[in-house]
């Protein structure tokens, strides 16, 4: 047995006592000299390939911000995770907020972990911004006076390619035939297409839900033809629609494919020569400003590969929230949630500023559809997408594709 | 007409449960051999599809659905080599432990060579498209799949139970003490059967990467059907692999015709029944040394 000197063990309880006395409030003086935020994107499952890009987003507007002096003159110490589901998301959040000291919330993508994470942050009266989950029902019925929703919402998809798929005469009158993911983003999807098709004259014939883990689609496109529709709808998400793109061109019907929802990184995922259609987004990479022009050098300078929508969605909500904080001088929820309310511009690399809608807290911003290119005019791999004329035009209102308050009821509590 | 659409589903079913064997039928034959449950499998499956698409890219996809199979099979060989031997006479849960940890090493090792975003391929203009047969409609690649199942199917059994290597293994398979006992080293018909069964893994990530999303966690997806069917077939059983396997693609798809929210849980439901009533597996034998 070993044998320590009275004195030896004298001195290492001294020790022991002064650096609780001297070194961890130093410690916790170090931590507090930083600005703590919390970001939560599923890294893995059908949604975890375009949660990586929003990942290499936030991170990188993380660094941008601290290298130009930080927030409130000090830097931002960015914890990111992976939000798993939507029961892991709830508990990250909680522990980010409760034990890591996080000042906000930012991140997700899918509308099932952001409803969750919606309802921690109002619990802990923090502020949360939802980047990339796109359910009407978040911004509607699920609304909350802490949540923030950046991306564009299901019914925004629907009428941005909607509107791209009238003007080529491919509404009115047409059988539809929707394939729709079977969790509360794929349900609202399919209650805002319902709502257009009622809208524009066309039949729904037909629609599956799907669930999540589905990988091989050759059952549900055996009962598409048997349907015989004039359009078939993806109401997929993730890996799904990627999925779902290769083996539609591998059964070649003719029956064109259109969506209501695409990420570019699934688009990038089915390559060249599986994409075709009509399909959304809110952002992609050859959008001709500075702001975004910016983004794309820096980003691709850092990783090598240019960025992904939910990326970009990312970097340009830690970017208008430390905004905030720098114009605001507070990390308070109540004066951050007061300043967004007064619907403050801000630029997000498109040709019109964004504001948070004061009554929904929903980004009101342009949103564009897309088709694809053929495949010997695509400079690279990632140039695969042509897009199509902005949507609201130029001369319409933001708010024109948005929900209006009868459609999209938002009840917060004060 | 009603009939027509669910012998359709049948007939695509047939087709996809060809696919499933081809993973399943490897994972089944390790074990029948070794005694190792090779969570690794799926590795190789996406392996398989990931050099594919590399290949593909320099070669044509011809060429490569043929070579990455071979180059993932000489992995195999390492894999046998200086993993799996360790643990054939083991504690099954060392085995287990080992290529759990390899199923995450390979993953991740595919991520930091290839990315965290899929990478993609496309089939041959020649494939693409459907074929209809009067009411029936096929896939003209899921045939070409086809196709190269039911060769590899017959090629396989062909060599268990019409070469001298193949009555070595069934024997190694049901007395391995009685094969040492004749002075034949299973050894290297051990390498063998590994070595098949990797290859036939990479063989349907090969096959599957024009029609599926090929990333990194694209193993871990196939293993649960893999599994589903090397259970509900019975461990260790050669035609109970591939009944069920073609079972299991059926199931799924009268399931979707009839109830779509129940397609993926039918399989489960499947699995139960049959081992409620059979816990061996539909042709599962009693093994002397797993008992």
């Amino acid at each position: 047995m070993i044998r320590y000197r009275r004195r030896t063990l004298l001195q290492a309880g001294a020790a022991l006592v002064g650096a609780s006395a001297f070194g961890l409030p130093a410690i916790v003086r170090a931590q507090a000299e930083r600005v703590r935020i919390g970001h939560l994107t599923p890294l893995t499952g059908f949604l975890g390939v375009i949660g990586s890009y929003a990942q290499l987003g936030v991170k990188l507007a993380a660094e941008e911000i601290n290298a130009s002096g930080g927030i409130l003159g000090k830097p931002i110490d960015l914890l990111s995770e992976d939000s798993i589901n939507p029961a892991t998301a709830a508990t990250k959040a909680q522990r980010m907020l409760e034990q890591d000291g996080a000042v906000v919330l930012l991140g997700e993508i899918s509308s099932a972990s952001s409803l969750t994470i919606m309802q921690v942050a109002e619990r802990n009266k923090k502020v949360f911004f939802s980047t990339g989950a796109r359910s009407d029902a978040l911004r509607g019925k699920n609304c909350n006076k802490y949540s923030f929703h950046c991306d564009i919402p299901n019914t925004v998809m629907v009428n941005a390619v909607g509107t791209a798929l009238s003007q080529k005469g491919m509404v009115k009158g047409k059988k539809f035939f929707t394939l729709t993911a079977d969790y509360i983003f794929g349900h609202d999807l399919l209650k805002a297409a319902k709502t257009f098709f009622g809208a524009h004259e066309a039949n729904l014939i037909g629609d599956e839900l799907i669930a999540t883990d589905v990988t091989d689609f050759s059952p549900y496109l055996l009962k598409v033809r048997q349907a015989k529709p004039d359009v078939v709808c993806c109401n997929l998400a993730g890996n799904q629609v990627t999925n779902l793109v290769k083996q539609y061109a591998e059964f070649g019907f003719p029956y064109p494919l259109v969506g209501f929802n695409l990420n570019t990184g699934d688009a990038w995922a089915a390559g060249a020569g599986n994409l075709s259609g009509t399909w959304p987004t809110v952002w992609y990479h050859t959008l001709n400003n500075p702001t975004s022009q910016a983004f794309v050098a820096a980003f691709t300078k850092k990783y090598g590969k240019p960025p992904e929508n939910h990326a970009w969605i990312d970097y340009i909500t830690l970017k208008l929230l430390a905004e905030a904080i720098n114009t605001t001088k507070s990390t308070d929820s109540g004066e951050l949630i007061a300043f967004f309310e007064k619907q403050a511009q801000f630029d997000i690399g498109k040709t019109r500023k964004a504001y948070f809608r004061s009554w929904d807290h929903q980004l009101v911003q342009e949103a564009y559809p897309f088709t694809v290119k053929a495949k010997d005019q695509m400079k690279d791999q990632w140039d695969m997408l042509v897009l199509g004329e902005v949507v609201p035009a130029a001369n319409d209102g933001l708010e024109t594709i948005y929900p209006t308050r009868e459609q999209n009821p938002c009840e917060m509590k004060a | 007409m009603q009939f027509e659409f669910l012998l359709e589903q049948v007939v695509n079913g047939l087709v996809l449960g060809g696919y499933y064997l081809l993973i399943a039928l490897g994972l089944s034959l390790i074990f029948s051999v070794g005694g190792i449950v090779n969570l690794a499998h799926g590795a190789f499956y996406a392996l398989g599809a990931y050099v594919c698409v590399e290949l593909t890219k320099r070669f044509g996809f011809g060429a490569s659905v043929v070579i990455s199979p071979f180059a993932v099979a000489l992995l195999g060989i390492l894999f046998e080599r200086f993993i799996l031997r360790r643990f054939y006479s083991a504690d099954p849960i060392l085995s287990l432990l080992v290529t759990f940890g390899l199923a995450m090493v390979a993953e991740q090792a595919i991520r930091m060579i290839w990315g965290a975003a899929p990478v993609s391929t496309e089939i041959p203009q020649t494939f693409r498209g459907s074929i209809i047969v009067g009411d029936f409609l096929f896939s003209r690649y899921r045939l070409l799949i086809l196709v190269v199942v039911a060769a590899v199917l017959l090629g396989i059994w062909g060599l268990l139970h019409k070469t001298s290597f193949g009555r070595v293994v069934r024997a190694g398979i049901q007395r391995p003490d009685m094969v040492a006992a004749l002075g034949i080293r299973l050894q290297p018909y051990m390498t063998a059967i590994v070595v098949l069964g990797v290859g036939m893994a990479a063989l349907g990530g090969a096959f599957f990467a024009p029609i599926t999303t090929v990333h990194p966690a694209m193993g871990a997806e196939i293993m649960t059907v893999a599994f589903v069917v090397v259970v509900i077939g019975g461990l260790g059983s050669f035609w109970g692999v591939v009944i069920s396997a073609l079972l299991v693609g059926v199931v799924r798809g009268i399931a979707i015709h009839f109830e779509p929210a129940a397609g993926e849980a039918s399989i489960y439901v499947l699995m139960f029944l049959v081992l409620l009533v059979r816990p061996r597996g539909l042709l599962g034998e009693r093994m002397e040394k797993f008992e």
